[in-house]
């Protein structure tokens, strides 16, 4: 029973993409296809937080976006002289102000609290913030001078793209590690704050850290892991295989291109989702739906919660940080002014309740179905503003209005969605098998 | 000694009036959110949407009244405005709580289905503001703009720096005197604000006592929309509006209400100005200021600014993080559970 619902569901979400491709164009079903898988992984992660773990994160869009960085620093190529001028400099200012932080940690935890270790800890971190300042400021400023209209920053290591998604995965476990160090253990509302708070500060430091992403003027023409269209264009065999297809090459390269992104990303979602169901039916898997359900009674048994916790929300996020590693591959850009919490942290999590909280599939069916009215919303709205204004005169103003806002409409859909799931069927489309 | 005078004049103006007029607004949205911890046991993430839907109604009724050439002279139109945005706001954040919350209250549900909740409310509201007044910056300050002009306090003290207080600060900071006056004195001397504070401490106790929960949730929603359409409107008028502004700051109340204690509206108002006054002397360059207290040929060359104003979040953040560290009830000790 619970497969056959399984099927059908996922039957009518290919229908759906299926008649795009027919009824609008295969490039748009293509692209919609793409985004879903990534948002499917995205949800996959998030479902690894709140569905096994009833661990709430609502800071999906700093983790997305600490991937992207990954992409920037390790496939750009690194721009020539950058290094040398202020490369180290950077480096090695960041790595004054980590050693200040562990060492006021280890003052914390090795002296006899009392005047004296206050005292010391101030001092410390007083002094590393402006060593680091002294040899940072100057050496980013070096970095940016560098031809910055069209490069201004260190670029990356040059190396494949591809090997940037686990990187971005580590990125954002690490982040993930310090918020969750810090915040598990307290009360559940405080890992919501915290979380909210720091994927703002990554988003501002993507903005603001030129020397590193080159800020706003954005970093474009990112390496690709699949071929470019102009060059399939003159392949033969490429050539050849639109021969037999009978269809225009410059038309289908472009297809080609995103049926090889496709892929790539089915490989990655069908990994990220073994590797969860594997978890999921394991003894750790069990331990954690039973901290789920009742912590008290699984802290008497003896299991750690707040380590757990902590470990369940590591690798929540390293999922996270590599879907987002993908997005921006797929982007082929890094536009940090991109990153809306609306559309990175809360449409992701309205993907995992609507899909079915703790359940893989349920993630991301929820992914697929919630990307494409997303996407389809707006044309959707649009003709709905147009419809209801057609009485009223070509250039009055309250239609004008109306169909300006249109797009604003998505948003209050999506919050209704969210919270009619909330209420009539809290468990989802698919859910949790119990 | 004139160099002294004009360093804190420039404090003045730069700093500490600046800080305590946005320290004000924080206060005000963080009993907001306090209030409804204590009460409703969430954290309300629908908080900063609630004060930019309630500004929004202040706005549009500010726009009518302007063109029926209602005004109150060196006063913003906007105070006028006011009680019908509290009004609007009141009527849909008691609407919200009959389709939305009640539900939850009577099912006991975890506090994170509440947060969730009140995640779908935001959206929600994000919509409406978006559709009826659009995402762009909107100003509708009128009337006079300053109380002391920077420039005749300069001509009478013969100083190169003069004070210079701006109408929308001296306002942000009397109402908020007045509100959170009053608020003390609703919740301390009349019989329903002493049920509220009932409610907060012990709610079996409460509900065994008589007291009916249903009127209490209510009555705290109410305050909510005083407290948030007040927080906005102030917010707007002394800066301006911009819908994506709003849920920004979400973090700065969420900041000043933790660090004040959650559930403990005094260390709410205590709060807000740790975060405001941190924010502002952290990112504020200081390059003027030393230029004046050092003797002339020491003047610095860099801004001599700790933080870059585009971290200013990184304060609120750094000083949750290190309260959470330290300290999880806050300062003022509110609920650790």
């Amino acid at each position: 029973m619970a497969l056959n619902k399984n099927i059908l569901y996922f039957a009518i979400m290919a229908l759906l993409l299926l008649g795009v491709g027919l009824f609008q164009s295969w490039n748009v079903s293509l692209s919609i296809l793409n985004l879903c898988l990534i948002s499917a992984i995205m949800a996959l992660g998030v479902n690894i937080q709140w569905g096994y773990a009833g661990l709430f994160n609502v800071g999906i869009m700093g983790f997305a976006a600490l991937g992207g960085l990954a992409a920037v620093l390790v496939a750009m190529p690194p721009i020539e002289g950058a290094w040398d001028k202020g490369g180290w400099g950077a480096l090695g200012g960041l790595l004054i102000a980590v050693i200040s932080i562990g060492l006021a940690v280890f003052t914390y935890k090795n002296m006899k609290s009392g005047r004296y270790r206050t005292i010391s800890i101030v001092a410390i971190c007083i002094i590393g913030f402006f060593l680091s300042r002294l040899i940072f400021s100057p050496a980013t400023q070096a970095i940016e001078s560098i031809n910055p209209a069209k490069s201004g920053y260190l670029g990356g290591l040059g190396l494949p793209i591809v090997i940037s998604w686990p990187i971005g995965g580590l990125f954002a476990g690490i982040a993930a590690w310090v918020i969750g160090k810090i915040t598990l253990g307290l009360r559940s509302d405080y890992l919501a704050i915290a979380t909210l708070g720091i994927s703002e500060i990554i988003i501002a430091v993507l903005k603001h850290e030129d020397w590193m992403t080159r800020g706003v003027k954005n970093v474009i023409g990112m390496p690709r892991p699949v071929p470019y269209e102009v060059n399939l264009q003159s392949t033969p065999w490429f050539l050849e295989l639109c021969n037999w297809l009978g269809a225009d090459p410059v038309g289908f390269s472009s297809i080609f291109v995103k049926i090889c992104y496709a892929g790539l990303f089915i490989t990655m979602l069908l990994i990220v989702l073994w590797l969860s169901e594997t978890a999921l039916k394991s003894p750790w898997g069990r331990m954690m739906r039973a901290i789920r359900d009742n912590e008290v009674s699984a802290n008497a048994m003896g299991k750690n919660v707040t380590k757990r916790h902590l470990q369940v929300f590591v690798l929540g996020s390293v999922v996270v940080g590599l879907a987002g590693a993908m997005l921006t591959t797929l982007d082929g850009q890094l536009t940090p002014t991109s990153y809306q919490p609306l559309r990175f942290t809360f449409l992701i999590w309205i993907m995992v309740i609507v899909g079915g909280s703790g359940n893989n599939w349920g993630a991301i069916l929820g992914g697929f179905v919630i990307w494409f009215f997303w996407i389809e919303a707006e044309p959707l709205g649009l003709l709905l503003m147009n419809v209801i204004t057609s009485g009223m005169s070509e250039d009055s103003s309250l239609r004008l209005h109306l169909i300006d806002s249109a797009a604003h409409m998505r948003l209050m859909t999506m919050g209704l969605i969210l919270l009619l799931v909330l209420r009539f069927s809290p468990r989802g489309l698919l859910p949790e098998k119990s | 000694m004139e160099d002294l005078l004009n360093a804190f004049f420039l404090m003045s103006n730069f700093v500490f009036v600046p800080a305590i007029a946005y320290g004000s607004q924080l206060a005000l949205g963080a009993v907001g959110v306090t209030l409804v911890y204590g009460i409703l046991r969430f954290s309300n993430f629908a908080h900063g949407d609630i004060m930019a839907f309630g500004t929004m109604i202040v706005i549009l009724f500010t726009w009518l009244f302007q063109s029926y050439g209602i005004n109150l002279g060196p006063l913003p139109t906007a105070l006028i405005a006011l009680p019908f945005g509290i009004l609007a706001t009141a009527i849909f954040l008691l609407g919200s709580d009959k389709f939305v919350y009640k539900f939850y209250r009577e099912k006991k549900a975890v506090p994170v289905t509440y947060l969730i909740a009140s995640v779908g409310i935001m959206f929600v509201l994000n919509g409406i503001v978006r559709f009826i007044i659009g995402p762009d910056d909107q100003r509708f300050a009128d009337g006079e703009r300053f109380i002391i002009k920077a420039k005749a306090m300069k001509q009478y003290l013969g100083t190169a720096e003069g004070v210079s207080i701006k109408v929308s600060q001296g306002l942000t900071v009397v109402t908020a005197v007045i509100v959170v006056v009053a608020l003390f004195w609703f919740l301390n001397k009349t019989r329903t604000g002493k049920s509220m504070r009932a409610f907060s401490d012990n709610e079996d106790l409460a509900l065994l006592s008589g007291i009916s929960p249903d009127k209490v949730v209510s009555v705290t929603w109410i305050l909510v929309a005083i407290l948030a359409t007040i927080a906005g409107t102030l917010y707007g008028l002394d800066k301006s509006f911009k819908p994506f502004t709003y849920f920004m700051l979400l973090l700065p109340i969420f900041a000043s209400a933790i660090v004040g204690g959650l559930g403990n509206p005094l260390g709410a108002i205590a709060g807000g100005f740790v975060i405001a006054f941190s924010e502002i002397m952290i990112t504020y360059p200081y390059k003027k200021f030393v230029a004046y207290i050092v003797p002339g040929d020491w003047k610095p060359e860099g801004l001599v600014q700790l933080l870059a104003t585009d971290y200013k979040f990184a304060v609120s953040f750094i000083i949750l993080v290190l309260v959470l560290l330290f300290k999880p009830t806050g300062i003022f000790a509110g609920k650790s559970v």
